[in-house]
């Protein structure tokens, strides 16, 4: 069976759906709640590249190179300030993240 | 012979993307992880898309798994004590899944693209370049000041990360080399006379 657009579809969805589930699930773990946001940002690359592939329009890849930019910023970002939470309160629990004042 | 790579390689992503969710420890989440851009990057090579695929290895799997390794291993944090109300969030977790899932499924299946699409391409694949040539005679000519906004957000995300996680103890010695340099003969060496026998 010849592999088409559907089936990258198919696969992005699924990854997707991973993503969101791994956010519901780990609640209280900030580690595990970025690494499915990476997932999400993976999925949302594949369909991207698939309808470039597909459409036969380099903007896909154009656009995924771009995602990857800001979801490279994003985890630097988000692990700096994790780093710098866990150095003030030695914790990273969800739960208690929850003052603005530091 | 492709048909067979892409469903390995979904077969993979789609099993190690389930093993960074539920794995017990995150180093094992972050490998899986690894794993997962890994097989990615060859759904990339599939879909014809071999720029994309070598940047996500060398990015994702050079750059942020490792940083998130890195963090990881430097928390000093009882991740069991975080792993708590997992199986209390699995029912919703899996509700939502299925919900988005089955939307998504609808979609990815049932959807019609329209019959001008191929004709509508803004910047259509180039025939006989490589894709990273084609890419770059897109990438510098029409998504210019895009790439450069996006040089812009890397250079916030640079200077943030080091501004958030850069300090300094006190009670540190360093070497100041300024003011090594401003010393001079006159303002350090102090000569005096010593009778003999005497001491200072």
């Amino acid at each position: 069976m010849a592999v088409g657009l559907t089936h990258y579809l198919v696969v992005a969805a699924i990854l997707f759906t991973l993503g969101v589930a791994g956010i519901i699930l780990n609640r209280k773990n900030i580690i595990i709640i970025l690494m499915s946001v990476e997932l999400i940002l993976l999925a949302v690359n594949i369909n991207l590249v698939a309808f470039s592939a597909a459409l036969g329009d380099l903007t896909g890849q154009v656009f995924a190179l771009f995602i990857l930019t800001v979801a490279a910023a994003e985890a630097a970002i988000g692990l700096a300030i994790l780093v710098t939470y866990f150095r003030n309160r030695g914790t990273i629990a969800v739960e208690d993240i929850n003052s603005l004042k530091g | 012979m492709a048909a067979a790579f892409f469903y390995l390689f979904s077969a993979v992503l789609i099993a190690s993307a389930f093993a960074v969710i539920v794995a017990r420890n995150p180093v094992h989440s972050v490998l899986f992880l690894i794993l997962a851009f890994v097989n990615g990057a060859g759904l990339f090579l599939l879909a014809g898309a071999e720029f994309l695929a070598m940047i996500l290895v060398v990015v994702y799997v050079g750059a942020v798994a490792v940083l998130f390794l890195f963090v990881v291993m430097m928390l000093d944090v009882d991740f069991a004590e975080l792993r708590q109300g997992f199986s209390k969030h699995l029912p919703l977790g899996a509700g939502v899944g299925a919900v988005v899932l089955i939307e998504l499924g609808m979609i990815a299946v049932g959807w019609q693209s329209a019959p001008n699409a191929l004709e509508a391409a803004q910047t259509p694949i180039a025939a006989g370049v490589s894709n990273t040539a084609a890419l770059g005679q897109v990438l510098y000519t029409k998504y210019f000041v895009f790439f450069q906004a996006s040089a812009l957000v890397l250079l916030t995300a640079m200077i943030g990360a080091i501004v958030l996680t850069l300090h300094h103890r006190p009670g540190v010695k360093r070497q100041k080399i300024a003011e090594q340099n401003a010393r001079t003969r006159e303002n350090v060496i102090e000569i005096k006379k010593v009778p003999s026998r005497a001491g200072v």
